[in-house]
């Protein structure tokens, strides 16, 4: 029992380790005190200046178009590739692909950004908002491809089976049978490629053109020039934001889960 | 399986099939392979005071023997006579090796114990991993400004329970050690899943085994347990070292003027020297010393699926 009471100690020490900063960030952004190691009080007032930060709103804008629109061009593609991966065994050139989809997962974000602009460049767009969305959808599409990967790795393939030897066309079983079925792990790929999208800065940073700054690129610029409350009242909204898509996102994987057992069972009774 | 696969009905030749590959590969080419080709052309070519700020080097097909007498490895040349960049593509590799062995040492115990938990907790468990992770890169390495710098909570706590005098200050931010603290805060979940993963599959009855013959815990630690996590290691190693050499935010928020890391320079080189011929050169190096590593991962993830 010695060893448990390691494990025990060693979970709280890492998960203090992880949460403590954050915890910390969103407690000061009710400080009524501009010093970070004065507490004034309980306050409001710099979720009020924050509001009423024109350029932040507008960053927050545009930050939350650009993840809506990657994310989703990010998951079609990305859900493509997973198929290409899982279901087509041969096809000329597929190692190329498979590391083109592993590749961006570790690239430094400071070649991946250079290399976008400097094609841009080259080939003569103009660098803003369009700009920003390729080069999300390019790198979120490889995470989507792993995610759903994975869940097409552990998939009964009967139904679909079934379904084509019934004569269902092969694009109707995919929207009819196979879609369905990985769609809660599409899903989840879209939630992780909009909050990647959120949270890029590096890239963002080389794609970006006038007019089209996003919010992590506005809290970057303010942040070199110090600490401030307001700064803190915007993360904590963003920290708020993803811990409860999160936890929609897991209670609602689970109620799936639930409901296939469920099926399952009831199914099995009623053959028997 | 790849003869099942063969003969079923999905892998019949199909116009919709080829549209499944070929539309995510086309753009993979178009916005991930291309960009490279470029980024290398560019590294090769000359400075100039223009917009975009280099000189054109390949203008069509018929131009291959100009673009072969044009090359230019100035840049390079550049990069290897200044002891600059050579330290800092040093001290980026030294950073990443001790912040991957730092993270390893935190790592492991972490995803062990989560492992060894009661198999009702490990779900949780994993999902407070996680929930760092969603939050964002940038928020997280904020949050360590206000706790490190001189006049922060660090300081305000060693002060109060006495570790410090009043006028003492912590004097980490902007040194290398801030550096290390925030890559591993915010590297710590992508260190810790592929290990839990690792030892979450192993088989219980080997160190049962193993005690039952008389072996010590820490001796069946090291010849079944660590031996067995190797994978885990491996890719949650990979998946830490490779980006973190390249790292940008973290060095330039946390660390101090004299942290050398090739990211910052690379940053620096692209944003306020508008070097961008010589920056492209920076990165073209920096991708041929993570070209084994990348292998590495990729030749893991290729076993896991």
């Amino acid at each position: 029992m010695k060893s448990s009471r390691f494990d025990a100690t060693v979970l709280t020490l890492g998960f203090a380790f992880l949460y403590i900063p954050i915890i910390i960030l969103v407690v000061y952004s009710f400080n009524a005190s501009k010093l970070v190691t004065v507490w004034g009080g309980f306050s409001l007032q710099w979720y009020k200046t924050m509001w009423s930060n024109q350029g932040l709103m507008d960053a927050a804008w545009v930050t939350a178009r650009v993840g809506v629109i990657s994310a989703t061009l990010g998951t079609v593609l990305g859900t493509l590739a997973a198929l290409s991966l899982v279901r087509f065994t041969r096809f000329p050139g597929r190692m190329l692909f498979s590391g083109m989809i592993y590749a961006p997962l570790v690239m430094p974000e400071v070649i991946t950004g250079l290399s976008l602009l400097l094609l841009f460049v080259a080939v003569g767009i103009d660098r803003g908002f369009w700009t920003v969305i390729i080069a999300h959808t390019t790198f979120t599409m490889c995470y989507v491809a792993i995610v759903v990967q994975s869940r097409l790795l552990t998939f009964d393939r009967s139904l679909e089976e079934a379904a084509l030897d019934l004569g269902c066309p092969p694009v109707k079983t995919f929207f009819k049978i196979t879609l369905p079925l990985i769609f809660p792990a599409v899903i989840a790929g879209w939630m992780l490629a909009f909050t990647l999208s959120l949270d890029d800065l590096v890239i963002a940073s080389f794609a970006t053109g006038p007019g089209a700054t996003t919010l992590p690129i506005k809290i970057y610029s303010q942040v070199r020039l110090g600490v401030t409350p307001e700064i803190n009242a915007i993360c904590t909204i963003l920290i708020g934001l993803v811990t409860i898509g999160v936890i929609i996102a897991s209670i609602s994987t689970k109620q799936a889960e639930m409901r296939r057992i469920r099926d399952e069972h009831a199914a099995i009774r009623g053959t028997t | 399986m790849a003869s099942v696969s063969e003969t079923h009905p999905a892998n019949k030749p199909n116009p919709a099939r080829w549209l499944v590959v070929a539309v995510p590969y086309v753009w993979l080419l178009l916005f991930f392979a291309a960009p490279f080709l470029i980024i290398f052309k560019i590294s090769l070519s000359e400075t100039a005071i223009a917009m975009p700020p280099y000189t054109p080097l390949f203008d069509g097909f018929g131009a291959i023997g100009d673009f072969v007498s044009e090359l230019d490895f100035d840049n390079y040349l550049f990069l290897t006579d200044d002891p600059l960049y050579i330290e800092a593509y040093l001290s980026s590799l030294r950073i990443a090796v001790i912040s991957t062995f730092l993270l390893l040492l935190i790592g492991y115990p972490m995803a062990l114990a989560m492992a060894r938990a009661p198999t009702m907790l490990r779900p949780t468990l994993v999902m407070l991993v996680i929930l760092p992770f969603w939050t964002s890169f940038l928020i997280r390495v904020y949050a360590w400004i206000g706790i490190l710098k001189p006049d922060g909570l660090l300081t305000l706590l060693f002060q109060s329970v006495g570790l410090l005098g009043a006028d003492d200050q912590v004097q980490i931010f902007r040194t290398d050690y801030a550096v290390f603290i925030g890559i591993v805060y915010s590297y710590l979940p992508f260190m810790i899943l592929p290990l839990y993963s690792a030892l979450e599959k192993m088989d219980n009855t080997l160190l049962e085994a193993a005690s039952d013959l008389g072996c010590p815990p820490w001796k069946a630690f090291w010849k079944i347990t660590f031996p067995l996590s190797l994978p885990g290691v491996i890719a949650g190693s990979m998946i830490c070292f490779i980006p973190i050499t390249g790292e940008f935010v973290i060095p330039d928020l946390l660390g101090g003027a004299d942290t050398l890391m090739i990211g910052k320079t690379l940053w620096t080189e692209f944003f306020g020297n508008r070097d961008w011929p010589l920056a492209s050169a920076v990165a073209v190096i920096l991708l041929i010393m993570l070209v084994v590593p990348i292998m590495i991962f990729q030749n893991q993830q290729k076993k896991v699926t």
